[in-house]
């Protein structure tokens, strides 16, 4: 009796374990496996628009006619053109700008509700949270409606004789990072939130007592306690941010190409499917590499913690 | 500590005290955490603060550290007022509960970060650390994290931590608290040994009765905030000042009565000698230490001895010695305790085994509050 609860206990286990890989498998894997396999076909002028297709019913003949037909032309054109390098780079500089202001802005709204009263605080992350419930869409367009040449921005910073006349704010840089910024702000607030304030307040008080003013013990003690927050909240901006389309191509210029939008082109415009899936393939293997790097620290961290 | 008990008085006025509680209050909104309180604690002594949880002990120790500060009263560190001063600016020490150690720090890192904060110089920092993990046994444990310690080897982490700055009192939080009871009877001497050797005046809090009468020089007992009675660890053991602190520190047998003509306590038992006077009349209590107590199957000689028989209801069986619940004629219970010197493993008297119980006339203590 106690052996058949046993094993239908490690089979409930093994159920439960299975269950993120099945996900992982049917709603990643597979998608991935697909795109790979266009950007490595070539483009024609069909229904799919590219060559060779998948057949089975032509057997192993038509398997090994299929991959004798994979090329690596897209993956050419994009290192051969520098448009693509182009916007690779861009968004890497956009994401890179805009997580940084994200952390500068994000940090101190994170610290401030950790140090706030007790029952305070998840009404404060609530606030944080709040924007979630009006669609995304809608909040980028209110940015339009704010951010126009006869919108709320201009109108208040003219009547505070800030400016003297409407300043351009659409179709910028500057207008990407303000929308980015603003969308991106809870997912750099809670992680940061998160490892916060679980960190044990006497750490403070023995600096205090060790003769470590309450600014140095900021540095010395809350900011390295707090790193495996920040580099969460890190890669949950910088990495979406990215491949972020819908804000540049709404807030900013036709001039600021992001590979978001370099890859809508090739799909939506030029219909070039291969050259379009060789570009998302690139992105995620250059995504890829820094968060092997970050798990592994954090790997290395938790054994000295542990 | 030379001139004994009887001068006191004389030895605080030669010696000022190093700190100094003068009528100190502090309230958690309505709750008088710590309640118009006066204490003192001499230079180089080991002073225990000791109470049930909830006492103010812990409070009074915040209090000393500069993390909380007093609603009225003064604390002063050698004569000084240090009301005023931050904690990072107090030359005392903490050693907490939880150790509070630095998780990103090794524990190299821990035990230098004070001398850090007075921006010492890198090879006086590396000397000095050397010292006090040489001092707390932890040679070679200098580059640990501070994850892979176990919970005797943090505690040592944390004691060096608090001591490398030579702070003039090291305040100690139910330091051997997370210890296990092996372990932290070790600790305990060692303790003792290192305030020996430093000199430092150290300052313990701690729940555990055992812990304050081994370690402490003196002892000060506390109940809701309030001093009840500070004195040399014997002191209070033999001779409390009240039935809460009988009851407090150690075991002990309370017989409620009132003191007749010549040594006698009228009581519930029928009249029993006592030592010491008192107006006749009173309403007091004797407490009477479980050891103290003879227990024996046969009615004892008669003499300057109490006897008095009765039934054993309990037997609590704890190796070196047994504890004995015996039912007297009122049926209260009178608490005894027996050294198991033979070697046969048992107890000497069983449940249901009638017994006479005699002491001394002055084995007990009177106590009127």
């Amino acid at each position: 009796m106690n052996a058949a609860i046993k094993s239908e206990r490690s089979w409930g286990r093994r159920a439960v374990v299975l269950m993120p890989y099945l996900w992982l498998a049917i709603f990643f894997l597979v998608p991935f496996a697909i795109v790979l396999k266009i950007s490595l076909s070539q483009t024609a002028i069909a229904q799919p628009p590219y060559v060779p297709v998948f057949d089975l019913a032509a057997g192993w003949q038509g398997l090994q006619d299929f991959f004798a037909r994979l090329t690596l032309d897209g993956y050419r054109l994009i290192v051969s053109d520098p448009i693509y390098l182009f916007s690779y780079f861009k968004s890497l500089q956009v994401a890179g700008v805009s997580t940084a202001i994200l952390l500068l802005i994000g940090y101190p709204i994170a610290y401030g509700i950790a140090r706030s009263p007790r029952g305070l605080q998840p009404l404060l992350v609530m606030l944080v949270v709040l924007p979630f419930w009006t669609s995304f869409l809608i909040r980028v367009y209110a940015w339009i409606n704010i951010l126009q040449r006869d919108g709320l921005l201009n109108d208040v910073l003219m009547r505070l004789h800030i400016i003297h006349e409407p300043a351009v704010w659409l179709a910028s840089d500057t207008a990407i990072y303000i929308g980015l910024v603003y969308s991106y702000l809870p997912f750099m607030v809670l992680p940061l939130y998160a490892t916060l304030e679980k960190m044990d307040e006497t750490l403070l008080e023995a600096a205090a007592d060790l003769g470590c003013p309450r600014w140095k013990a900021f540095w010395q003690v809350t900011v390295p306690l707090s790193l495996p927050g920040a580099a969460a909240g890190t890669l949950l901006c910088f990495i979406p941010i990215v491949g972020e389309f819908v804000i540049p191509d709404l807030l900013g210029g036709s001039r600021t190409l992001m590979i978001g939008q370099t890859l809508w082109t090739e799909f939506f415009f030029n219909r070039d499917w291969p050259v379009a899936s060789a570009v998302a393939v690139a992105l995620l293997a250059l995504l890829v590499l820094p968060i092997l790097l970050y798990e592994r620290l954090q790997q290395r961290q938790l054994q000295g913690l542990r | 500590m030379a001139d004994g008990d009887g001068t006191r008085g004389l030895e605080e006025g030669s010696q000022p005290a190093l700190v100094r509680f003068e009528q100190v209050s502090k309230r958690f909104g309505d709750v008088a955490a710590v309640d118009a309180l006066s204490l003192d604690v001499r230079r180089g002594e080991f002073f225990a603060l000791l109470g049930p949880s909830g006492c103010g002990k812990t409070t009074l120790l915040r209090l000393l550290a500069g993390f909380e500060a007093p609603n009225e009263g003064r604390i002063l560190l050698d004569g000084e007022d240090i009301g005023d001063v931050p904690p990072h600016h107090r030359p005392v020490n903490m050693m907490f509960q939880s150790y509070a150690l630095f998780p990103h720090l090794t524990v190299e890192g821990n035990i230098g970060f004070g001398l850090r904060q007075e921006n010492v110089g890198r090879r006086e920092r590396g000397e000095r650390v050397a010292e006090m993990l040489a001092l707390v046994k932890l040679q070679g444990f200098g580059k640990r994290r501070v994850g892979q310690l176990s919970g005797g080897e943090r505690q040592r982490v944390a004691l060096a931590r608090s001591l490398i700055k030579r702070p003039r009192v090291l305040l100690l939080d139910e330091p051997l608290a997370a210890l296990d009871k092996k372990l932290r009877a070790e600790t305990q001497f060692e303790l003792m040994e290192l305030q020996r050797k430093l000199g430092t005046t150290f300052v313990i809090v701690t729940h555990d009765q055992e812990e304050a009468m081994i370690v402490a020089d003196r002892i000060a007992v506390m109940d809701r905030g309030r001093l009840a009675q500070m004195a040399e660890p014997a002191e209070i053991y033999e001779r409390p000042n009240s039935r809460w602190v009988a009851d407090f520190i150690g075991e002990v047998t309370l017989i409620e009565g009132r003191l007749g003509e010549g040594g006698t306590l009228e009581t519930g038992l029928g009249p029993l000698r006592v030592a010491g006077g008192g107006k006749s009349g009173g309403k007091v209590w004797l407490a009477l230490r479980p050891e103290k107590l003879r227990m024996s199957a046969e009615k004892p000689a008669a003499g300057h001895h109490n006897a008095l028989s009765g039934t054993v209801a309990e037997v609590g069986y704890r190796g070196d010695v047994s504890l004995y619940k015996v039912r007297l004629a009122d049926r209260s219970l009178m608490k005894v305790a027996l050294a198991n010197t033979s070697a046969r493993g048992k107890a000497q008297f069983a449940v249901k085994d009638v017994v006479w119980l005699s002491w001394p006339h002055d084995a007990g203590v009177l106590l009127t509050d």
